[in-house]
Formats: C-alpha cells, sequence, structure tokens
C-alpha cells in the first residue's frame, strides 16, 4: 500500500468528525458510485478520512494487522446522501428539532450532508447567522451541515440578501424555502446579481395569489373533502416565469420542489434551450398522492399540496430519465401545537430524513429506477449542483458513505425516530431496505443494533 | 489643405449642445482647446471676460442640483452675461405641457442662452425645438451630461497629454448614469478604450454594442486603466433593490486603496461628485494623491465658458 500523503481538510469537516485511527475494509460489498458510473461487487477502503479506494478492483487479499474488516457480503455501499432540503427547528423552535437530533436522524437515514433551510426564527439572512448556524452544527452534528441563506430580507420577497458577504461565510444557495418570491422583478433583480458570485437561486415554485387560501391539489378529491383546492397551474405558472426570467438573466437556477407533469414539461424545454436550471422531487410526491390523506390526516399535508396519482407517475418518470435532477426528503418537524388541527388549518410539511432511502428503494424494488440514478438522484446531483465534494466514493473523497442492507424488511414506528418531531407519513408503513451503518469523514456515525 | 473651401466651414457648426452624440472628434477637440485657454482666465486675478456681455442666460433646473448649476453661473459671468437661475419643482401634473408652456414663456423672455437640466432623457432635446435660442443640455435623465463629459476629458487630457490610447475604466451605477453614456460616446470618439465595471444589477443590457467592454469584478475591470471613473450610487438603490446593503456594494465595488491597486500604476481616479465615501468610494483613495476630483471642478468651469463661448460665436448679432 503507498504511503498517505497528507491533505487538505474536507470542507465541511469539523471536530467531532476526527477520523478513526484505524483503516477499515468493507469486502465483498455491492458499490454504486455514478461518479464513475461504478456498479459492480468489491471492497472499499477507509483510511484517515478519506476513501483510500473503492471498487472490484481493490481485492481481498486479506489486510495489513490493525485494520478492521468488515464482510459487507450482500449490503450495498453508496456514497452518503445529500439532502438539499432540511428544514431547522434551530435557532428558534429548539422543541422541534436541534442540531443535534437533525444530525441523529440523518445519520439514522444514511443522510451524510444536510442543507438547511434558513426560514428559522431569526431568518437566516445576515453573515453573522450563518457563522452561528456553521459554528452549532460544528458543535452539536455529526452529519456536515451547510446552510442556505434567505434569497430576501427577512424572506420578506422585497430585497435581496448580501449573496456575496453571505457565499463568503458559507451559504451553498439562496431561497425563501416555503415562500415564493411573487414579484418577478425582485426575482429578475435576484437572479442577475446572483450572477456576480456565481450563486445558485433556489426556488419554491407556487403563485401565491392563485394558490390562495388552499390546502388540496383542485379537484375531485379536494372537492369530496370539502377542502379549498389549488389548480396545478399555480405551479407550472411560477415554474414557467422563472423559466422566462432564468433565459433573461442567465442566471442559475433550482426548483426546490415540483410535482407535476406539466412542471416537468416545462423543465424539460427549458433545459432542451440550455439553460442552467434544475429541480427537486420529494420523496413525498413520489410515495404518495392526494388518496393517501384519508380522513384528513394533517401529516400528509404539504405544500405544494400531494397530487393525483398521474401526476406522481409522472414524477417517476422524470426522476428515472433525469429530467428532474435530484430527491430530497424536505424534512420538516412540526409538532402537535401546528399539526394537531383541522387539515385546513395545520401547517405543512412532514419529517423525512430517516425514511428517505427507505422509501426511495421502492422505487428500485418496483424496476423504476436503477441503484445507480438512485445515488445520482440522491447523492452526486445535489452535491454537484451545491459544488460540494461529497456524493463520491473515488480516492481521496472524503469517507461520507452509508451501508445499505437492500432486502432488510421493517416496519415504521414512530416513536423510534431520532428526529424531535414524530410527524412521519409513513407511520407504520413497511419498507423493504435500510441502513445498516452510517460513515461521515470515516468515522461511523450510525450502526444500526444487528 | 489644397482645396479649401472660400468660405472655411465654422469650427463648431452647432447651434446647441445637447449631447456628445453628434460630434466629431474635431469638434470635441475644438472646445477642449478653447476650455485650456479658459482655465487661464479663471486663473488670473481679474476673471472677466466680455463676449457674452448683454446676452441673457437661463439656467433651467427642474432637477435640484449644486454644483452643475453654481459652475454654469460661474461661466456665465464671468463671460460678462446676465445669468438668471430658474429652480422649477416637477409638478405631478401633465409633465409634458408644463415643459412646453415653460419653454414658450421662457422664449417670450428672449434669452440667448438656455442651460437645461431635466430628470427626463429627451426632455431637453424636446425643448430645444421649441425656443428660438441656444440650448444646453446640463443632464437628461440618464440620457445625456455632455458638459461632464468634456470637463472629464480636459482634466484627463491636461494630465496624460491625450485621450487616445488611455484604457479608462468607468465603475459603479452605470445604469441609471448620464455621466457614463456622454463619457462612452466622448471616451470612444477621442480613442480610448472604455471599460464598464459593476454588479450585473447596475451595468445596462446591450452595453457590449456599445464599443465597451464590460466587468462584473473590479480586479478585472481595473486591470491596465489609466483613469479610474467612480459614479455615484444613489440611496435609493442600496438597500435590495440593485445592491443589497453598502457593506456588500463597497466590499466588492467600493474603489479602495487595495482595488485600486489593479489599476495601472499611477492610475489617475475621478468622480462626478457628490461623492458617497465609504459607499462607491473610500475617503482615502477620494483625498489621496491619485485624485483629480477638485481638478474636475475647477475643470468644470472652463469647460462650460468654452461652451458658453463657443455657441455665442453662433448667436444672432443684429
Amino acid at each position: 500500500m503507498p504511503p498517505m500523503t497528507p491533505q487538505a481538510p474536507i470542507a465541511g469537516g469539523h471536530d467531532r468528525r476526527a477520523a478513526d485511527h484505524r483503516p477499515t475494509v468493507f469486502s465483498h460489498a455491492r458499490i454504486v458510485d455514478p461518479a464513475r458510473g461504478l456498479d459492480a461487487v468489491g471492497s472499499v477502503i477507509v483510511a484517515e478520512g478519506r476513501i483510500l479506494a473503492a471498487g472490484p478492483e481493490v481485492l481481498n487479499q486479506g489486510s495489513p494487522e490493525g485494520w478492521e474488516v468488515v464482510d459487507a457480503t450482500g449490503k450495498v455501499i453508496v456514497p452518503g446522501l445529500v439532502d438539499m432540503r432540511v428544514f431547522m427547528g434551530e435557532p428558534g423552535h429548539e422543541h422541534r428539532e436541534t442540531f443535534a437530533s437533525v444530525s441523529r436522524a440523518a445519520a439514522a437515514g444514511g443522510v451524510t450532508t444536510i442543507v438547511t433551510m434558513p426560514d428559522t426564527d431569526p431568518v437566516i439572512d445576515d453573515p453573522a447567522l450563518v457563522d452561528f448556524v456553521l459554528r452549532r452544527a460544528r458543535e452539536q452534528a455529526d452529519v456536515r451541515v451547510h446552510p442556505m441563506a434567505a434569497l430576501t430580507k427577512g424572506q420578506e420577497g422585497k430585497e435581496t440578501t448580501e449573496f456575496g458577504l453571505l457565499k463568503e461565510a458559507g451559504a451553498v444557495a439562496f431561497t425563501d424555502a416555503r415562500r415564493s418570491v411573487a414579484s418577478s422583478l425582485v426575482m429578475r433583480r435576484a437572479l442577475t446579481y446572483a450572477r456576480d458570485f456565481r450563486a445558485l437561486i433556489v426556488h419554491h415554485v407556487e403563485d401565491p395569489s392563485l394558490a390562495g387560501a388552499g390546502v388540496a391539489t383542485e379537484g375531485e378529491f379536494a372537492t369530496r373533502m370539502g377542502l379549498p383546492g389549488i389548480p396545478r397551474e399555480a405551479e407550472s405558472i411560477m415554474l414557467e416565469r422563472d423559466m422566462r426570467l432564468v433565459d433573461l438573466t442567465r442566471g442559475r437556477y433550482h426548483a426546490s420542489q415540483l410535482s407535476t407533469a406539466q412542471s416537468v414539461e416545462i423543465l424539460r424545454i427549458a433545459k432542451a434551450r440550455g439553460l442552467d436550471v434544475t429541480a427537486s422531487v420529494s420523496i413525498a410526491h413520489l410515495s404518495l398522492n392526494e388518496l393517501d390523506i384519508g380522513t384528513y390526516r394533517s401529516f400528509l399535508k404539504f405544500s405544494p399540496p400531494l397530487r393525483h396519482e398521474d401526476d406522481r407517475q409522472a414524477m417517476i418518470e422524470a426522476v428515472a430519465d433525469g429530467i428532474v435532477d435530484v430527491i430530497v426528503s424536505s424534512h420538516d418537524p412540526q409538532d402537535v401545537e401546528t399539526k394537531r388541527h383541522p387539515f385546513a388549518e395545520a401547517a405543512d410539511g412532514a419529517i423525512g430524513l430517516e425514511t428517505l432511502l427507505s422509501a426511495s428503494l421502492r422505487l428500485v424494488h418496483d424496476g423504476r429506477l436503477s441503484w445507480s440514478r438512485l445515488v445520482e438522484a440522491l447523492s452526486l446531483r445535489p452535491a454537484e449542483r451545491l459544488g460540494l465534494t461529497a456524493g463520491r466514493l473515488s480516492p481521496g473523497s472524503p469517507a461520507d458513505l452509508a451501508v445499505i442492507d437492500p432486502e432488510m424488511p421493517w416496519l415504521l414506528d414512530r416513536q423510534a425516530l431520532a428526529s424531535r418531531s414524530k410527524n412521519t407519513p409513513f407511520e407504520d408503513a413497511r419498507f423493504t431496505g435500510r441502513v445498516v451503518r452510517t460513515l461521515v469523514g470515516g468515522r461511523t456515525v450510525h450502526a444500526l443494533d444487528a | 489643405m489644397t482645396n479649401a473651401p472660400s468660405t472655411p466651414a465654422p469650427a463648431f457648426p452647432h447651434r446647441h449642445l445637447l449631447g456628445i452624440e453628434g460630434l466629431t472628434p474635431l469638434q470635441i477637440l475644438y472646445l477642449l482647446d478653447k476650455a485650456d485657454e479658459e482655465v487661464l482666465v479663471s486663473r488670473q486675478i481679474e476673471k472677466k471676460k466680455s463676449v457674452l456681455r448683454g446676452r441673457t442666460q437661463i439656467n433651467l433646473f427642474f432637477e435640484a442640483s449644486t454644483r452643475t448649476q453654481s459652475s454654469f453661473e460661474i461661466a456665465g459671468k464671468r463671460l460678462g452675461a446676465d445669468v438668471m437661475n430658474m429652480s422649477v419643482a416637477s409638478s405631478s401634473v401633465k409633465k409634458g405641457e408644463t415643459l412646453i408652456d415653460t419653454a414658450a414663456t421662457l422664449n417670450a423672455m428672449r434669452p440667448d442662452i438656455l442651460v437645461v437640466r431635466h430628470h427626463a432623457a429627451g426632455a431637453v432635446h424636446l425643448l430645444a425645438r421649441k425656443v428660438s435660442c441656444s440650448v444646453i443640455n446640463a443632464g437628461d435623465g440618464a440620457h445625456e451630461h455632455p458638459t461632464q463629459a468634456l470637463l472629464d476629458a480636459l482634466t484627463i487630457r491636461r494630465h496624460k497629454g491625450a485621450i487616445e490610447g488611455l484604457t479608462v475604466a468607468i465603475c459603479g451605477d452605470i445604469v441609471h448614469s448620464r455621466v457614463a453614456r456622454s463619457n462612452i460616446l466622448l471616451l470612444n470618439a477621442l480613442g480610448a478604450r472604455v471599460k464598464l465595471v459593476g454588479p450585473s444589477t447596475l451595468l445596462p443590457s446591450g452595453a457590449d454594442r456599445l464599443g465597451v467592454e464590460t466587468f462584473t469584478e473590479m480586479k478585472k475591470g481595473l486591470e491596465g486603466a489609466d483613469i479610474v471613473m467612480m459614479l455615484r450610487l444613489q440611496r435609493e438603490r442600496m438597500n435590495g433593490s440593485f445592491v443589497p446593503s453598502v457593506r456588500e456594494y463597497f466590499h466588492y465595488w467600493g474603489l479602495d486603496a487595495e482595488k485600486l491597486a489593479y489599476a495601472a500604476p499611477g492610475a489617475l481616479v475621478m468622480h462626478p461628485g457628490p461623492m458617497n465615501r465609504g459607499v462607491e468610494i473610500d475617503p482615502e483613495v477620494a483625498d489621496g494623491p491619485q485624485s483629480l476630483i477638485s481638478e474636475q471642478v475647477e475643470m468644470g468651469v472652463a469647460v462650460r465658458m468654452a461652451v458658453l463661448e463657443t455657441l455665442a460665436e453662433h448667436l444672432p448679432t443684429a
């Protein structure tokens, strides 16, 4: 083995993640690393916080004394998941989630990098607050944390924030989280100004005036339930507007959550025209449709609302063919105070970090997605889009990885979840496939008791 | 020349000065040469000439201005004109009618020269068509401010000898600036290389068709610049509409000693004023040895004297 050369510190790395001293070998695993087009059985060697080697050519001819050798036969090893839409309780609502609790939830789900939303209290719209988030994360979290900063001051949709200074402080993108910027002028200027800093604008696409007081997708289901509806066009119109503004400004843009077949067509055309645009879909919109709301289950209230089954199918197709780039958890911790209300009055959102991978695996088991495409959407693409080094198992990369037992059956017990909030839409759901071990920077941050 | 016409064409054939657009390089140089002479007049104890004696000059300012208005006033008085200042608060109703009505009223008073500033682009041109005297544009909206460009050129030329071959960086709020537009026209006409530098939100669209290069980074924009011309950022554009904050603007686009070091050695710093110290320019640079800012004010009077005197040569004498 060649001697290890000292390497630069890993971006986003921190004290709590000092690497285990012993090198670790995971042998006989199926390794899925889309960055290298790799899906093969082989070994992964982790040393000094980084991937030393990963692939079929890494033979298992015994290891130097003192190395930890893990027989990973039947397991799948993937780069740790990069979740680019995680809502936080800290600062301001620590009873819902803290950096410590969100980190445990992420680690349990194989998520090694989380990207936090700025709509905390206070809103993250100042470089000093980005510093605060990074410092708290360094002290409290085992997974890597990268904050997005607000797109407009106080998320009021009026005045753009300091993209330059915020990016220098560590903000990886700019978003008003669950709010849309209604003013086309403000969005145009934001996209224009962001260009000077190569900053990424992440936008929730819903025309607020058209969505109005709606809480469910307009149509038969909403009508039968007596719920005020939101037409799909609320999403299409805002996305279409944004594509025109991206064309005008040549900005960099990411739609934070798409949910309809119409949106997929708009995005497909924009990409074909060469615009620098990408999009996510939440795991909820890939897994559930409006009928799952059943008898007004408020844990299934989302923005955008759950859609018709046709839209869900279109979203799965869009992920499979790469038009929709990224799958996010949209992890959104809410407590009884915000959720135990009549459906229309309850808060939007559900937690999702711990179920992101298992719920996504349903699409693989059903033959809708390849392993490679799944890992790309959950890890490589979000990392690339945000300019992070994560999402890869190539030698020298940070040793952020998830070991998955793809056939392990399990039943979700809401109370066993690590998140401080328990608002999961998958209560008592049966899954096949689970993360059994998670490493961040070579350090084991989660191991499932066998 | 061998085929000189029997009656030589006047060196400056225009009745009005509405913009740099429409002036030939020779006409610009004629005004600059004349302004060089006027500098000497202003530096004498006896600063009075009599070329405008008996003439009436009205400074008609629809937009508040201290330095431009007083500069034109002093220039007119040094040439012997009777100068009257009129500040017209812009009426909110029917501006077009007001402007034309005002023009008709003033025209009836038989002035010889009108100096006009207006917040709307094209307003001075409109007015010039309605009066029978000479009109000087002292700034129309974001369109032109020809005497500013001339005084900038005069200041540069007195330091560098010529405009041709120089690299001039114009930095900051280009999109709203009439000073930038007039300077781009003049500097291009005299053969300088012009670079525009500012955040994308303050760079005008189609700028690449104006014969200039555009940059969003000061480091690249100032590279090789012999002259760094800073523009004023209006207060209402600082907080989130065009740029997010003063501190971010100053950090990336404010001219301080560090950024000035990107320019050519000994680069000269200019600003049309009034300055926002600590917004677009560091006081240390504004008051430093490379600054020409006070000299620009002196050249302003000289250039305006030159323009007034030149236009007076075409006024009817009978």
